[in-house]
């Protein structure tokens, strides 16, 4: 959803976030096509208005978790038994409960890793990424819903002013 | 157009914030010239911080011999600091992923700057198993890399290198977390700036918008992060405490110490978070964030985690005596009665004692005792982890072997050091970064604001009233 150069976009902005869910609402009754929502902070209960699906980023979580557990045991494994076995405190070489604490951590450290990652990847979100936002106050205390209008006909233009204006928005056009 | 909020909550936000307040108020401090209290602390912190490197270097240059320790007593004031340094580190973590799961929204208030506490400290913390091997060049093999000495490998079953992985995932998850959450402050600061500042936090923002598909991965992952580091918070400390109870020193292999570790983590790290949140609200002009209610719930989490410790520390007692050995019972009665009794009498008296006071609403409630009391358990803390590492050590099995031990200039020097580091990194962090998350804050304003509760509040004795009224109206009838 990121937002592409040579674009006209036409946003409104809002002063509260229980006005932006109703025009979202009304929006989505109206089969207005939104671009994005943008909010200073996250708005529960925008989501299902909006039609988002949930996010997948636990499963990526799950699996890099799974890869992190198995780097670990497997590796302790292998080194302490195939490549260099050593007896330790009358310890088996394959002492499966003294492993535990290692494969736990491992566990973590590669579900976060992954997820940030991931996170940051899927987002498009980088110290390169320079997205200027539509507007200062969005990050502040406005909520602002955007509609993409370069293909836009004047009679589709109007259709969203008006809109913005019946739900008490402040209207602005970003070329 | 508030949401549903209790009537009998106390608010989280005073002074009937609105959004662009809140972003007013916390962004003012990273925007202004700082003013000549934080230069002299400022300079005060990096003085210490000097001399605390100073002081590495002469342990590096000259050996571990520059320090008291001997046969006997081979941890001294180096894992004690250590142990102290982590025991802090839990609190930012603890607060920030535990009660978010617990949905306990005065978190949003502290847990900024607790995370950034718990970072610094971590670091700090993580210099000493650096320094205290004596030879710096070789803490290479502390990782199971390959290297040139043919397959050597780490021994995976020791509990020294369990802490190793505990503590740096420890240290990574949470950066991730903290940093995460930065992300969008960073942005609202950058939208505020122009100019070089505008480029920095540009860099540092790393180009968010705020969409709101972005915001549900942001929660979503949020949310899960916090159920990672739970655990993994609960076995940082948890390894730090195998490091002594797996082995066979009578004192030390004990099975309570996870779990008395662990609280005494919290018990520690919440001090610690008091004792910077008072200055920090006083200083920076936080005071409607900050509320005294805030400080009360920590309060109460040092009330409950004090006496855990207590609890434990009387457990420890009971089964000493109660196993019928012989060595555990020595061990405690030394520790109690023997050469360093007056570590265990400010042991006690900081640990389990002072924090009762806490049991009295009022005192809950007054900064200065708040306050006073925050440095007493910190130096209680402290003191826990000497008497564990040095007395149990101090006398051991065989009489003629048992010794005593006061640290050198060099060991106070880096402990010293150490405090400096940790008030440089977050003195700056004061100045660069919102201490309180703004856009968290933003989203508990109408369920945490004054005015909101207020509204409420009006709104709920009204429909009591209403009742009321019905009912004696019905009764009336009837």
């Amino acid at each position: 959803m990121a937002i592409m150069e040579n674009k006209q976009i036409l946003f409104g902005l809002y002063d509260d976030e229980q006005v932006l869910m109703d025009a979202v609402k009304e929006a989505r009754s109206e089969h207005l096509d939104i671009l994005d929502v943008y909010t200073p902070f996250p708005v529960h209960g925008l989501d299902p208005i909006l039609g988002l699906a949930e996010s997948r980023l636990h499963i990526v979580g799950f699996l890099f978790g799974c890869v992190g557990a198995l780097t670990a045991f497997l590796g302790m494994t292998w080194i302490f038994t195939d490549e260099w076995p050593m007896i330790i405190g009358g310890k088996p070489y394959w002492a499966v409960p003294a492993f535990i604490p290692i494969t736990f951590e491992i566990t973590v450290l590669f579900a976060s890793i992954g997820m940030v990652v991931v996170f940051y990847a899927v987002n498009g979100l980088s110290p390169r990424t320079h997205t200027e936002v539509l507007h200062p106050r969005i990050t502040d205390d406005k909520f602002a819903i955007a509609f993409d209008t370069s293909h836009a006909t004047e009679d589709e233009f109007n259709q969203l002013k008006s809109f913005f204006e019946r739900s008490g928005a402040e209207v602005h056009i970003k070329e | 157009m508030s949401a549903i909020v209790s009537p009998v909550r106390e608010p989280l936000i005073t002074g009937s914030k609105t959004y662009h307040q809140i972003t007013e108020d916390i962004c003012a401090p990273t925007e202004k010239t700082p003013n000549l209290s934080w230069v002299i602390a400022f300079g005060a912190a990096v003085t210490l911080m000097a001399f605390g490197v100073f002081c590495i270097l002469w342990t590096i240059w000259f050996g571990i011999g520059t320090w008291n320790l001997n046969r006997t007593i081979g941890w001294g004031w180096d894992i004690t600091n250590f142990v102290w340094w982590i025991g802090i580190g839990h609190a930012g973590t603890l607060i920030s992923a535990i009660l978010l799961i617990f949905r306990q929204k005065w978190r949003t208030g502290v847990n900024r700057a607790a995370e950034a506490m718990t970072i610094f400290a971590v670091l700090c913390a993580a210099l000493f198993p650096g320094i205290h091997v004596g030879r710096i060049w070789l803490v290479f093999y502390f990782f199971p890399v390959p290297n040139t000495r043919g397959p050597l490998w780490v021994n995976f079953n020791s509990p020294l290198l369990w802490d190793l992985f505990a503590i740096s995932t420890y240290f990574t998850v949470s950066l991730l977390f903290w940093y995460m959450g930065l992300i969008p402050d960073f942005a609202t600061i950058r939208d505020r700036a122009s100019g070089l500042r505008k480029k920095v936090y540009s860099l540092l923002s790393f180009g968010w918008v705020g969409s709101a598909k972005h915001w549900q991965r942001f929660e979503s992952m949020a949310l899960i992060l916090a159920g990672l580091a739970t655990p993994l918070v609960l076995s940082v400390h948890t390894i730090v405490s195998f490091d002594f109870a797996t082995s066979v020193i009578p004192g030390w292999h004990t099975t309570i110490f996870p779990p008395y570790f662990v609280a005494g983590a919290i018990f520690s790290g919440f001090a610690m978070v008091l004792t910077l949140m008072i200055i920090t609200r006083k200083v920076l002009g936080l005071e409607d964030y900050i509320t005294i209610s805030h400080i009360e719930s920590m309060n109460k989490v040092i009330l409950v985690t004090g006496s855990m410790v207590g609890v434990a520390y009387i457990t420890e007692l009971f089964i000493a005596w109660y196993s019928g050995y012989v060595y555990e019972q020595f061990a405690f009665l030394n520790r109690a009665f023997g050469v360093y009794w007056w570590a265990y009498f400010a042991m006690m008296a900081c640990n389990v004692l002072s924090p009762q006071i806490f049991w009295i609403k009022k005192m809950r409630r007054n900064i200065f005792v708040t306050f006073l009391m925050s440095i007493f358990v910190n130096i209680g803390m402290w003191f826990e982890r000497f008497v564990i590492i040095a007395t149990t050590l101090a006398r051991d099995y065989l009489p003629s072997s048992w010794s005593y031990y006061t640290p050198t200039w060099v060991e106070i020097g880096i402990f010293i050091g150490t405090i400096g580091i940790f008030f440089t990194l977050y003195l700056i962090f004061t100045r660069v970064a919102p201490v309180v998350a703004i856009a968290e804050v933003k989203s508990v304003l109408k369920y945490g604001g004054d005015q909101y509760i207020d509204v409420n509040r009006k709104h709920y004795e009204e429909v009591i009233e209403h009742e009321v009224k019905k009912q004696s109206k019905q009764a009336v009838e009837a």
